[in-house]
C-alpha cells in the first residue's frame, strides 16, 4: 500500500507543475490579448511573393 | 466579426465578385482596390487596379514597392483611405519632452512605445502593422493587440524617430491617435491578473482535494489504513491553506469594510461560511475526528471567483472614463516670429497666436485675429448650425473650424476654458458611485440575521439534548447556510445580460449598470446628435426641375466645400457625374461658386445670389435650412434641408412616455420647440439654450426631488449631466470614436430599442429574485439536515456544487430566454 503514497506524491507534483505553468502564462501576459495570436498564427512566414 | 468586409459587405456572392484583373464590383459598382469605396473617377489606375483617390493609390504603391501586397490577399479591400494632412502635423513629436511623455521605455538607443490606432479593423491590418519593419528599417519589431487597438513598437533611435514612424503610419492610413489622455498613463483599467491567479490556485486546490476525498465519498475510509486517513487529511488541509488565506481574501476584506461602515453585505455570510468551514475542517483533521469539509470550501471559493470573472468582463477597446482630454489634440500650430511651428498643447500659453485650419479643433478660449471663422459647435455645445464669428470676437474652445485657415489669440489656458471648466465641477471630483449592489446587500442582511437566529436556537436546543453535538450543529448550520448559490446568481445573471447587451450594440461599463437601469423612472434626452441625426438628411429641391446635367453641375460644385450643407447636398446628388471645376470660391456664411464646363454655378443664401428670389414660392420655415441655386445667373430654386430626427424616435418616445417621465435638454435654440411638442407630451419639460452646467444642475435638481434619472447624450456638453445622472448613456455613431464619460455606450442604430433594454434590465432583476428563492430552497433543505445533526462531508460536498451549478444554469438560461423572446441576438 505504500506505493499509493508515492503515486499520490507524483500526481500531486504533476498537478502542481500545471498550476505553475498556468500562473507563469498569466504573469507572462499570455492572457492580455486573446484574439490577435489566433490571427497571427495564420500568417505565412514566407511572405515575400511576386506580383 | 472583426473584418470590415463582413460588416459592410454582407452581400450574396452574385452581387460582389472579383474579376480576373483584380477589380471588385459591389452591386455593379466598381470599388477601390485599396479601401473598397465606390470609385466615382475611374481614371486612377495602377497595375490594372483601380483606386478611388490618389492617396489610396499612393498606399498601394508603397506596399507594392516593398513587396507587401499580401496585405490585399488576407481580406478584401482592407485599406483605409488616408486623410490629407499638412506637413507640420507631427512636428511636435520632435520635442524631447513630448517624446519622453509618450514612450514606455527608452535608454537613448532603443525606444519602446505603445500607440493607439483606432483604424485597425481586420487581419490585413494586423499583418501590415506587424510587418512595419520592412518599411522602416529602424523598427525592430511591432506587435498588435487587436482588441485594445494598440500597437507596441520597438525602434532604434539612430535609424528612425517617433515623428517618422507617425508619418509612416499616417501615410498608410493608420493614423496613430495622440491626445492629452495618452500622456497620462496608467489610468486605463488593467485587467485583473490577480483574479486569474486566484482562480488557478482555487481550481487546483478544489480538484486535488476532491481527488483525495474519494475514499471518503465511497465509504472506503473505514476499511483502509488509518494512516491514509490522516495523510489525506493533512494533505487537504495544506492545499486549502492558500485558498483560505489568498483566494478568498477579497471576501473577508469586503465583509470587514461593510461591518466598519455598519452594513452587512452579501460578503458577510459568505466570509462567515468560509471561515467556519475552514476552522471546523482544521479542527476535525488535527483532532482526527473527521475528514473535514475542505472540498466544499475550495469548491465554493472556486465557483465564486468564476462568477467574479464572468461579471468583470470588460470591453477592451472602449473607454468609459474619457474627459475632454481625449477629444483635444496633443499639439497646436502657433505663429512664432512670423513662422508657423507646432508645439505641444501643454505648452500653449495665454497670448500665443494659434493657427487653425479647416476641420481642426480650437483647444482654448481665444479671440479671432485673422480670417473668417465658421465654427461647428455641435459636439461641444449642441448648437446644430455652424456659427460665424467676426474679427475680435471671443471663440470658445471645443468648436471646429470649417472654412479657411484662421488665426486666434489665446486668452485662457486650456484647463480654464469655458468648456473644460465643467470638469472642475463637483460632480467630477466626487467619489465614484457606489457599485455594490443594493439588492444583494438587503438580502445579505436579512439572510445573515435569519441564519444566526436558526443557528443559535438549534444550538440551544441541542445543548439540552446532547451538549457534545451542539458545537457541531452550530458550525454545520453556518456551513450549509453559506449563500454561495445566492452569491452566484447575481454575477451570472447580470454578467450574461451585459454580454447580451454587448451583442446588441449596447455596451455597459459594468454589471451594476443593469441594476441601476431597472430602477430608472425619469429619462432626459439631449437633442443635437442624440435624437437628431448629426448632419442633415431630409432634402428636397423646390423650383424648376433640374435635368441630369444640372444635377451634375451642382454636385461638382458642392463636392469642393466642407460645409455641412454642401456635404448634405453632395450626398443627396451622389448618383450624378462629377466634373472638374475652375474658379472655385467659398465665402463663409454665404455660399460657394464656381465655373464648370463654362457654366457659372452658385449655391448659397438668398443674398449671395444676385437675382430675384421673390419669383420662387418661398417662405422661411423654422426647422429647415435653405440653399439657393443659380446656374448662369438664372435662379433655379432652392434645396430645403430638414434637421431630421432619428428614425423610429416618435415610436420610442411614445412607448417610453407611458412608463417614464421624459425631459429634453438642448444646447440649441428654440427653433424646433413646436416640432418637439409633438414628440413629448409635456412641453414644460423641454428646455433650450442649456449650457453644460445648466444640464448638470437640472439633473441634480431632478435627483433631489427623489427621481432616478437616466441621461442620454452624445457630446462634451452632456458630460456633466451624464456623470451626474444615475445612468448616463452616450449615443455614438461609431463606438470607437470619442464619447464622453458615461456608464454605457449605445450604438445609435439601437436607440429605438432603448425601452426594450430597460425592460430586459428589470426582468433580469426578477430573475435574480427568483434564483434567490431557488437557492433558499437548497439552503432550507441543507439546514433541515444540519439542525438534525446529519450533515456529513459527503452531503455538503454534493449539495454545494449541485445547488451552485443549477442556480447558475437557471440564471443563464432564463436571461437568454427573455432576450430571445424580445428578438435580441444572443450569439455572435
Amino acid at each position: 500500500m505504500f506505493i499509493i503514497l508515492v503515486l499520490i506524491g507524483v500526481s500531486f507534483i504533476v498537478a502542481a507543475g500545471f498550476l505553475v505553468a498556468f500562473l507563469w502564462a498569466v504573469r507572462n501576459g499570455q492572457y492580455d490579448d486573446r484574439y490577435t495570436p489566433s490571427v497571427r498564427m495564420l500568417f505565412d512566414d514566407s511572405d515575400i511573393q511576386k506580383n | 466579426m472583426y473584418s470590415l468586409s463582413f460588416i459592410y459587405l454582407p452581400a450574396p456572392p452574385n452581387l460582389k465578385f472579383k474579376m480576373q484583373n483584380e477589380r471588385t464590383y459591389i452591386k455593379g459598382e466598381l470599388v477601390c482596390y485599396h479601401c473598397g469605396d465606390i470609385c466615382n473617377d475611374k481614371s486612377i489606375v495602377k497595375d490594372d487596379k483601380i483606386f478611388c483617390c490618389t492617396s489610396c493609390k499612393l498606399v498601394y504603391e508603397i506596399l507594392e514597392e516593398n513587396n507587401l501586397c499580401k496585405y490585399y490577399t488576407l481580406d478584401d479591400n482592407p485599406g483605409i483611405s488616408p486623410p490629407e494632412r499638412n506637413k507640420t502635423k507631427y512636428e511636435y513629436l520632435e520635442d524631447e519632452q513630448m517624446i519622453s511623455s509618450l514612450v514606455d521605455y527608452t535608454d537613448g538607443k532603443i525606444t519602446i512605445l505603445t500607440l493607439q490606432i483606432p483604424q485597425m479593423h481586420c487581419s490585413s491590418c494586423i499583418w501590415l502593422l506587424e510587418n512595419l519593419y520592412k518599411l522602416d528599417n529602424g523598427i525592430v519589431y511591432s506587435r498588435v493587440n487587436f482588441p485594445q487597438k494598440k500597437l507596441n513598437l520597438k525602434y532604434l533611435n539612430d535609424k528612425t524617430n517617433l515623428k517618422q514612424i507617425a508619418e509612416l503610419l499616417d501615410s498608410l492610413g493608420y493614423e496613430p491617435m495622440f491626445n492629452l489622455e495618452a500622456i497620462e498613463k496608467g489610468t486605463r483599467n488593467k485587467y485583473n491578473k490577480k483574479l486569474y491567479y486566484k482562480i488557478g490556485i482555487a481550481g487546483f486546490a478544489f480538484g486535488n482535494i476532491m481527488l483525495f476525498s474519494f475514499p471518503e465519498y465511497l465509504g472506503l475510509d473505514k476499511i483502509i489504513d488509518p494512516l491514509f486517513r490522516s495523510f489525506f487529511g493533512y494533505l487537504n488541509l495544506i492545499i486549502s491553506l492558500p485558498v483560505f488565506f489568498y483566494c478568498s481574501s477579497d471576501y473577508f476584506i469586503s465583509a470587514y469594510k461593510g461591518i466598519k461602515n455598519r452594513i452587512i453585505n452579501i460578503d458577510f455570510p459568505l466570509s462567515l461560511g468560509i471561515l467556519v468551514i475552514f476552522l471546523r475542517s482544521a479542527f476535525e483533521i488535527l483532532s482526527h475526528t473527521g475528514a473535514g469539509y475542505s472540498d466544499s470550501m475550495t469548491g465554493l471559493v472556486f465557483f465564486l471567483l468564476i462568477g467574479k470573472l464572468f461579471q468583470n468582463k470588460t470591453y477592451d477597446s472602449l473607454n468609459f472614463e474619457r474627459s475632454y482630454k481625449s477629444y483635444f489634440p496633443l499639439s497646436v500650430t502657433v505663429m512664432k516670429s512670423a513662422k508657423e511651428t507646432t508645439i505641444p498643447l501643454s505648452k500653449l500659453k495665454i497670448g500665443n497666436r494659434m493657427v487653425i485650419r479647416n476641420g481642426e479643433l480650437i483647444p482654448a478660449d481665444s479671440i479671432l485675429f485673422k480670417g473668417e471663422a465658421n465654427i461647428d459647435y455641435s459636439f461641444a455645445t449642441g448648437e446644430s448650425i455652424p456659427v460665424n464669428k467676426v474679427l475680435g470676437e471671443v471663440i470658445y474652445a471645443g468648436g471646429r473650424q470649417y472654412g479657411p485657415t484662421i488665426e486666434l489669440e489665446v486668452i485662457k489656458n486650456v484647463s480654464q476654458s469655458y468648456l473644460t471648466q465643467l470638469w472642475n465641477s463637483n460632480s467630477f471630483v466626487k467619489q465614484k458611485k457606489n457599485t455594490i449592489s443594493e439588492i444583494s446587500n438587503i438580502f445579505g442582511k436579512y439572510f445573515t440575521y435569519a441564519i444566526l437566529i436558526v443557528a443559535l436556537v438549534s444550538t440551544a436546543i441541542w445543548m439540552n439534548i446532547n451538549p457534545s453535538e451542539a458545537l457541531n450543529v452550530f458550525t454545520a448550520i453556518l456551513i450549509i447556510a453559506c449563500p454561495c448559490a445566492l452569491a452566484l446568481s447575481m454575477p451570472f445573471t447580470l454578467g450574461n445580460m451585459m454580454r447580451i447587451f454587448g451583442k446588441n450594440k449596447f455596451y455597459i461599463k459594468n454589471t451594476a449598470v443593469v441594476e441601476k437601469l431597472s430602477k430608472i423612472n425619469t429619462i432626459v434626452f439631449d437633442k443635437t446628435g442624440t435624437i437628431t441625426l448629426n448632419g442633415i438628411s431630409e432634402i428636397e429641391f423646390i423650383g424648376s426641375d433640374l435635368n441630369n446635367f444640372e444635377c451634375s453641375l451642382v454636385k461638382s460644385l458642392a463636392r469642393n466645400s466642407t460645409h455641412p450643407l454642401s456635404r448634405a447636398i453632395y450626398q443627396y446628388l451622389n448618383d450624378y457625374k462629377d466634373y472638374n471645376i475652375s474658379e472655385f470660391r467659398e465665402i463663409s456664411g454665404h455660399g460657394i461658386s464656381g465655373s464648370i464646363l463654362n457654366n457659372s454655378v452658385k449655391l448659397g443664401s438668398s443674398k449671395f445670389l444676385s437675382g430675384d428670389i421673390k419669383l420662387l414660392d418661398y417662405k422661411e420655415k423654422q426647422n429647415s435650412s435653405e440653399v439657393f441655386l443659380s446656374i448662369n445667373e438664372d435662379i433655379k430654386g432652392y434645396f430645403s434641408l430638414k434637421n431630421s430626427y432619428r428614425e423610429g424616435l416618435k415610436d420610442l418616445i411614445g412607448k417610453l412616455s407611458q412608463k417614464y417621465e421624459l425631459h429634453l435638454l438642448s444646447g440649441d435654440n428654440e427653433n424646433e420647440k413646436e416640432l418637439l411638442k409633438d414628440f413629448f407630451n409635456d412641453s414644460n419639460n423641454l428646455h433650450f439654450n442649456q449650457a453644460p452646467e445648466n444640464k448638470l444642475d437640472y439633473i441634480k435638481a431632478l435627483q433631489l426631488s427623489g427621481k432616478k434619472v437616466m441621461m442620454i447624450g452624445d457630446g462634451l456638453n452632456d458630460a456633466g449631466a451624464l456623470k451626474q445622472s444615475d445612468v448616463g448613456i452616450s449615443i455614438s455613431e461609431d463606438i470607437n470614436s470619442f464619447s464622453p464619460m458615461c456608464d454605457a455606450i449605445l450604438d445609435s442604430d439601437m436607440l429605438i430599442r432603448l425601452h426594450e433594454f430597460i425592460l430586459l434590465s428589470s426582468k433580469s432583476m426578477k430573475i435574480i429574485i427568483m434564483s434567490f428563492i431557488f437557492s433558499l430552497l437548497y439552503n432550507i433543505a441543507g439546514l433541515s439536515l444540519a439542525v438534525k445533526g446529519l450533515l456529513t462531508p459527503i452531503n455538503a460536498a454534493i449539495l454545494m456544487p449541485v445547488s451552485s451549478i443549477s442556480v447558475v444554469l437557471f440564471c443563464v438560461i432564463a436571461t437568454n430566454f427573455i432576450a430571445k423572446r424580445k428578438n435580441f441576438s444572443i450569439k455572435n
